[in-house]
């Protein structure tokens, strides 16, 4: 699997990351680095343990990638995701896109983001002091293959 | 045969990661029904399924050597 869209165990290195996506013809490169939060609707988490299944995933960002040079065509993405157990402030996912113009690398870093929540097979438990929950559909949308629910969905 | 593979929630109440099983000629929906029945697991029809590594819809048929995932609501990110 290509090095731009990686599942991996091992701290994320922002610096790899970017200079994945860093090239002459870009003249700007965003960078999204999502972090473990403490603190979620009052609640104090402890750690979070990330799971993913580990091939479809990787197909799955650079499915991502491939619709992000769909819609910005000069824009090249890297997407690294750890899995495992995280602890509070830890790097959970870092998403580069370098564009020629900074405009679409804004754009297409947040069109990654939300995409990631929508289609790629990794889960996050959280861990509290009083117990521990597999968490779901933070988006409150499902993403459908079909693209809209089927009638199963619904009932 | 089948492969079966359970992520997050869905692994910890079956208690596995995967499971074998002939399933071919069977609707995704139909292993939903059993894999319910089998392990008193709801949950299943609240997931996503994917043959192969590719989404697929309900009323999708398996083959013989498919590997089937069930993929709960995901939280990457």
């Amino acid at each position: 699997m290509s090095r731009h869209y990686c599942i991996t165990e091992e701290p994320i290195s922002i610096e790899k990351t970017v200079s994945l996506v860093t090239r002459p013809e870009a003249g700007a490169v965003n960078t999204f680095i999502g972090t473990v939060r403490e603190i979620t609707q009052g609640k104090r988490t402890l750690y979070l343990e990330y799971q993913a299944y580990k091939s479809m995933a990787e197909k799955k960002l650079m499915e991502i990638g491939e619709e992000i040079s769909e819609k910005w065509p000069e824009a090249e993405t890297a997407i690294i995701h750890r899995t495992g157990r995280l602890e509070i402030e830890d790097i959970a996912v870092v998403i580069a896109v370098s564009t020629p113009h900074r405009a679409d690398s804004y754009e297409a870093s947040r069109y990654a983001i939300e995409r990631i929540k929508e289609i790629v097979p990794i889960w996050k438990k959280e861990h509290w002091e009083d117990g521990e929950e597999w968490i779901g559909n933070q988006k409150e949308t499902k993403a459908y293959a079909a693209g809209k629910p089927e009638e199963e969905d619904i009932s | 045969m089948n492969k079966i593979l359970f992520f997050a929630e869905l692994q910890e109440n079956v208690g596995k990661e995967s499971i074998e099983i002939e399933a071919a000629g069977q609707s995704i929906k139909q292993l939903k029904e059993y894999i319910e029945q089998e392990y008193n697991l709801s949950k299943v029809h609240q997931s996503m399924t994917a043959i192969n590594e590719e989404f697929a819809p309900n009323d999708e048929t398996i083959k013989e050597h498919d590997t089937i995932a069930f993929i709960p609501p995901v939280s990457g990110g």
